[in-house]
């Protein structure tokens, strides 16, 4: 599959600061059923976003009108936990988000991340907590621009944060490399080695 | 000489196929294991990218997150998840794929049909879409759960592209107790080191504790490494793993028996080697455990108590704390056991193995399913259910009152039809007590298959130790 290239991205931003969001809450179950990959957008955080009887649920963080046309999400520790499920991902992609900023990820949604092209970007707590702060004293209207091939996340405020990301991400990121058209250049070496083995 | 290695380390050396020059490793995949939710859009990849299953031989699939549990000789009613079934049924015929399907008599969970069928070897590298592919590490494999963009990258090259985990030893000393599990074990641990506890790691479990376990104890220790945030857990195999697989249709046959015990003697992490981390855990002093909150490592002591919001040490956990407590109705100071539950669930890829099915019978054997509960025992494969009936369990749980249902995943995630309703509390064997985890609104408890029977019978949260079980 050949992705948009990540390479500087400038957005709206959202906030969901909680740690441990895990992927059941990013896409439950009632949705993984689809044998596409699209159609998931409506359903991310469905259970949160919505209300029994279908309604939006106007204390979620993403139902405020500030957080309306938001392409970044910041986020708690540990985001992405559990479920290994790339519908979550899917998801938050459909509904419009580019990038994640959070403390930590959980190492499959990390990868899932990297494979649809969303930045996921490492931060420390204390940057993620001040993001918070700035983004809800904006109210709508604060803005985020993550550079990648600076490994630098700026406001137009004075905020700024150096990150680091694992060099091969970042280079499947900012080319929106198709993982396995890459390994297929090694197709030698695996057939050297399934020899070697037998 | 080389440097001591880890069993990861070993593993992980036999199946580099090539450094890439950013830092991670092209690494071989022995066996894949494929199931009908993480598989569809993989499959469709290949096929508009006009590429092949490039070894359909070491690739397995099966069908078990959405299937029906009830009678199997009915149309599916969910007309989306009958879809998806189908859609893997295509898959596998197009692209030469093994499968075992609805009506095969070796169908069930991935996780549970993979080592019962000896498919899963020790030190082999297994991918699944599926994060509780961590199982089958007790076999001294390395293996991790995958999204579905790498499950169609295995599927198109053998190979998952991976930069190297760290590693960290969980070293359990001491003899459990009796009425302490495996499962009370892994649970423990992830209430020690949180669900981020792991994360960037492989768990090699050792110690005493870990050698004593049963095969089907390992697996249920192992597949809940992914609750402690870890890539994989890994147990060294033994004599224990090596009398599990002999004999098993997959597994060497008997000319070759000989030598692959031989190279798999070899899979022990070497005297001396270095762990990036570790952590020591007394098994003795572990108690029954049961979780209290919305992720596995709100967890505590069945002679324990739902903790204050205000005894937590930062802001975020208190407020953690307090999102979980209002989730699952629960106030402060209230003992755990006693607690009053509607549903009980035996079941999942962690409990629903035959000693698990065993150990809960014991305590239903001869008792009834408490008035105003549903009790349901889902094996976790069709043989595991041909086991359970061949020993009469399914009259032991049919008579206490308990449901004898088809193997699947269940409610472990409840995409099926098995699920929990809004409010209701239940006693589970699975391995997440996530928020909407078992049904939008249940709330769920984790504890073992014994504290599962017991807490039916009982209608409520019981210390499975001051019952007396196995006289009948």
């Amino acid at each position: 599959m050949t992705l948009a290239p990540f390479v500087r991205h400038t957005g709206k931003c959202a906030a969901l600061s909680r740690a441990n969001v895990d992927t059941d809450q990013i896409i439950p179950k009632q949705f993984l059923k689809r044998v596409e990959r699209t159609g998931f957008g409506p359903a991310l955080f469905h259970d949160w976003r919505f209300r029994e009887d279908g309604s939006e649920n106007p204390e979620f963080e993403l139902n405020q009108p500030d957080a309306a046309g938001a392409t970044i999400l910041i986020a708690g520790a540990n985001f992405g936990c559990g479920s290994s499920r790339e519908h979550a991902v899917w998801a938050l992609a459909e509904y419009g988000f580019r990038a994640i900023l959070a403390p930590s990820f959980a190492d499959i949604f990390l990868a899932n991340c990297c494979q649809n092209g969303v930045a996921a970007v490492r931060l420390s707590g204390d940057q993620i907590d001040d993001l918070v702060r700035r983004s809800r004293a904006g109210h709508g209207a604060y803005r985020l621009t993550i550079d990648l091939e600076a490994q630098r996340v700026t406001d137009e405020a004075g905020f700024h944060a150096a990150f680091t990301m694992e060099p091969y991400r970042r280079e499947m990121l900012l080319r929106g490399l198709d993982e396995i058209g890459r390994t297929l250049l090694e197709e030698a070496r695996i057939t050297t080695f399934e020899r070697s083995r037998v | 000489m080389t440097a001591p290695r880890t069993l990861f380390a070993k593993v992980w050396d036999a199946h580099v196929v090539h450094r890439f020059p950013e830092g991670p490793a092209l690494l071989y995949v022995d066996l894949h294991l494929v199931h009908e939710v993480t598989s569809p859009q993989a499959f469709e990849g290949l096929r508009r990218a006009g590429r092949r299953v490039r070894r359909p031989e070491q690739t397995v699939a099966t069908v078990d997150h959405n299937v029906p549990t009830g009678d199997r000789t009915l149309p599916l009613d969910d007309p989306i998840a009958a879809k998806q079934l189908d859609a893997l049924a295509q898959n596998a015929r197009a692209f030469g794929v093994e499968l075992f399907d609805l009506a095969s008599p070796q169908q069930g969970i991935v996780h549970v049909i993979g080592p019962e069928l000896g498919l899963t070897q020790p030190g082999m590298v297994v991918v699944c879409g599926d994060s509780h592919t961590a199982t089958h590490g007790a076999f001294g494999a390395f293996a991790l759960g995958i999204g579905t963009s790498e499950v169609e990258h295995v599927l198109a090259t053998q190979c998952l592209v991976l930069s190297k985990p760290r590693t960290m030893e969980a070293r359990f000393t001491g003899r459990r107790s009796p009425g302490v599990t495996a499962k009370d074990l892994i649970l423990a641990l992830i209430g020690r080191i949180g669900t981020a506890g792991a994360t960037g790691h492989v768990l090699e479990y050792t110690g005493e504790a870990i050698s004593a376990l049963s095969m089907e104890e390992r697996m249920t220790v192992c597949n809940m490494s992914i609750e402690a945030g870890a890539r994989a857990g890994m147990i060294a195999p033994d004599e224990t793993t090596f009398a599990y697989l002999e004999g098993r249709s997959r597994a060497p046959g008997h000319r070759d028996w000989g030598r692959a015990v031989m190279t798999w003697r070899q899979l022990q992490s070497d005297p001396g080697a270095a762990y990036d981390c570790r952590v020591d855990l007394d098994a003795a002093a572990v108690a029954p455990q049961v979780t209290w909150g919305t992720n596995p490592g709100m967890v505590t002591d069945i002679t324990g108590y739902v903790p204050n919001p205000d005894d937590f040490a930062t802001a975020d956990e208190r407020q953690a704390v307090e999102r979980a407590l209002a989730y699952m109705a629960l106030t402060p100071g209230t003992p755990l056991a006693g607690l009053p539950i509607e549903r009980v669930f035996v079941g999942s890829c962690t409990n629903a193995r035959i000693e698990d099915l065993r150990a809960a019978a014991q305590v239903a054997r001869g008792r009834k399913v408490a008035s105003g509960v549903r009790a349901m025992v889902v094996p976790g494969s069709q043989r595991v259910k041909a086991q359970g009936e061949r020993e009469g369990l399914d009259r032991v749980f049919l008579e206490a009152g308990f449901e004898w249902r088809n193997a699947g995943c269940s409610m472990c995630l409840g995409m099926n039809a098995d699920v929990l309703r809004r409010g209701e509390r239940c006693a589970s064997t699975s391995n997440r007590n996530f928020e909407g985890r078992q049904g939008a609104g249940g709330r769920t408890h984790l504890m073992s298959p014994a504290m599962a029977a017991a807490a039916a019978v009982a209608g409520r949260l019981v210390d499975v130790r001051e019952w007396e079980v196995g006289s009948a």
